[in-house]
């Protein structure tokens, strides 16, 4: 919808270069330093889950109390924690837990919610009221609080705090899928398709789902941040992914009592989690302006 | 007289408002209160009427894209407010809709062969291989070449569109096409052009329009017959040349009286309503138009004026005023 705003109506088609809805969006994201600068390290971070493992020396997992507690050096970039593990072996370890937490979470969350959002949007009436009043249940419970709820009951483990986060995340994907949907449906192309003889499915799948990606899309990558953190959350009160896994909330949670002595060994995980945190985030708004030029306020 | 394509009996539409605490239904706004009317096959007819009073209400309610509350909708003798959803579907390819707004009427996403072979795999009356060809085929008939295909609706402009929108209607070969404010929001050059090209596509392929406008300019160019309306409700019909010269009713007589004269110094008598439209929620009792009238009486505010043929006028020409005769006779 706004990219057919921003083009120029009126001009003779002839002079309109042929840029795709594509390459005017990335060309906007470009623009955007603080976008970009997230954007490179989100891909770095990537990089970093895949292929760092095979380049670490030490053994994340091995408990070797002559190492124990040892500051910066050149052996052990950031030290070693109490068990005597390389904290940054251990963080590169961790960096695919963290973004599978992350990923999968709010696939999660997408996959419920989304549809939820369609329905009540497309459908409206009675079927509006039960899936939204239903929403506003599970908002009305503090995000962290479900979730540990959800982990207290489940059993602590990664694939339950991805589940628990992805639920924690529903209602977002719900409301912003329904408010899009609401907005979408009212255009006379949806009429006009409708006419012609399409059914619900095509017009939800192939008019409707096109055209409201772009809040999704920028809805799960700021949720990714509030998924990592709040999955470092419930690792660090010892609900998540449990000992030896070098989960970076629980490497926090593990280091901060020794936080007066040996200070390094809370403050690098504490550090991955903000930066991981922040990237996503700042991606996440470029994103926003990029996709959606007139909320740019 | 030609075949009957279109009846329209007591449609009604009216629109719930929620309210209170529990959002129960306070009210209705009666978008179209009980009209009827015959649209002959081949031939045009305008609705009319400023905005708000129910025209495009009408014309959506009779593609059934918004649920008639009541009333029949018989098309080539069939009755469309029975039909199943299914059966609906099929039905649809012989009655389409050209919208108003060229740039929100085409999917932003799909590019112009898409949004036209989509009509064609839809009502799969074109095989597969063939729908290229065929899309490709329709834009030339609108008027746009056929290298503009692969493009997205955002690369034209808005008459353009407007023609890629007709393009789209005419895709399944309807007999009726409802043109919804089709022609208002384009720039008058390029308003005559998109009028001269649904004129000589009508002949071409035997289509009959149901023309729903408030541009009284452009009715007195596309119509064979007029109907016009009052807040939901229709106050007069006739035949083009009678309704513009010998019109029987005090508010078609107030709405032609607002178009411009384009000669200057031209004599030009204009009647100018007091007051607003009333509310579509509340309608005053008896004749709609009684708050507004200049020649209202007591039977106006306590009776409901029924359509009725005018003696001595053409046929078909119908007014529903209590006091016509008197009114225009002197």
């Amino acid at each position: 919808m706004s990219d057919a705003k921003s083009a120029m109506p009126g001009t003779n088609s002839h002079d309109i270069k042929g840029y795709s809805t594509r390459q005017m969006i990335f060309k906007r994201l470009k623009k955007n330093k603080a976008a970009l600068i997230g954007g490179y390290l989100i891909l770095f971070f990537i990089i970093v889950a895949l292929i760092g493992p095979f380049f670490t020396v030490h053994d994340p997992l091995r408990v070797d109390y002559s190492t124990k507690l040892l500051s910066p050096s050149t052996t052990h970039w950031l030290g070693t924690d109490h068990n005597g593990r390389d904290i940054f072996t251990r963080l590169v370890h961790g960096m695919s837990i963290t973004l599978y937490i992350g990923f999968l979470s709010v696939l999660v969350g997408i996959v419920i919610g989304v549809p939820l959002g369609i329905s009540a949007g497309y459908y409206g009436k009675a079927l509006d009221s039960v899936i939204m009043r239903f929403i506003d249940i599970l908002l009305a419970f503090p995000g962290i609080l479900l979730a540990i709820a959800l982990v207290s009951v489940l059993g602590g483990s990664i694939s339950n705090v991805i589940l628990a986060v992805g639920i924690f995340s529903v209602p977002g994907f719900a409301r912003i899928t329904r408010g899009s949907t609401l907005a979408v449906s009212k255009l006379e192309y949806i009429d006009a398709v409708r006419a012609l003889g399409a059914g619900d499915l095509r017009i939800i799948f192939l008019h409707i789902l096109p055209n409201i990606l772009s809040p999704i899309i920028v809805q799960a990558t700021i949720r990714i941040a509030i998924a990592i953190l709040i999955a470092s959350g419930l690792s660090f009160l010892g609900l998540g992914a449990q000992p030896p896994t070098p989960e970076w909330g629980a490497m926090l949670s593990q280091g901060r009592s020794y936080m007066f002595d040996h200070p390094h060994v809370a403050l690098y995980p504490g550090l991955a989690i903000m930066t991981v945190v922040l990237a996503f985030n700042i991606f996440g708004d470029g994103l926003r302006d990029a996709l959606d030029p007139k909320m740019k306020a | 007289m030609n075949k009957e394509l279109l009846r329209v009996n007591n449609l009604k539409k009216y629109y719930p408002i929620k309210g209170g605490f529990l959002g129960q239904t306070i009210n209705h706004v009666k978008a179209v209160d009980d009209i009827s009317f015959v649209v002959y096959e081949g031939e045009t007819v305008s609705l009319v009427g400023e905005s708000g009073c129910g025209k495009s209400t009408a014309g959506r309610s009779i593609l059934r894209l918004e649920e008639p509350t009541a009333g029949d909708v018989y098309f080539d003798g069939i009755d469309l407010t029975t039909l199943t959803k299914k059966e609906l579907r099929k039905t649809r390819k012989n009655m389409q809709i050209i919208f108003q707004d060229p740039f929100a009427s085409l999917n932003p996403r799909q590019t112009i062969a898409q949004i036209l072979q989509e009509a064609l795999l839809i009502q799969n009356v074109v095989p597969r291989e063939q729908r290229k060809a065929k899309a490709l085929e329709l834009l030339e008939t609108v008027g746009l070449a056929s290298y503009q295909a692969d493009r997205y609706p955002h690369q034209f402009s808005g008459g353009q569109r407007q023609r890629v929108g007709i393009a789209r209607a005419l895709s399944l070969n309807p007999k009726l096409i409802i043109c919804d404010e089709a022609v208002s929001a384009l720039d008058v050059s390029i308003k005559a052009q998109i009028l001269n090209l649904l004129k000589s596509l009508q002949k071409r392929f035997k289509l009959t329009y149901l023309f729903i406008s408030h541009d009284l300019g452009v009715v007195r160019h596309i119509s064979d017959r007029v109907i016009v309306m009052y807040l939901g409700r229709i106050v007069e019909t006739a035949d083009k040349k009678t309704l513009f010269e010998n019109s029987k009713h005090p508010y078609t007589k107030a709405l032609l009286s607002a178009i411009p004269v384009p000669k200057p110094g031209g004599k030009k008598e204009r009647i100018v309503l007091t007051g607003d439209v009333p509310s579509s929620i509340d309608p005053p009792e008896g004749c709609r138009f009684h708050t507004r009238c200049p020649f209202a009486a007591e039977k106006c505010i306590k009776e409901m004026p029924e359509l009725r043929p005018i003696f001595g006028s053409a046929p078909g020409h119908m007014s529903a005023c209590h006091f016509y005769e008197e009114i225009f006779n002197g």
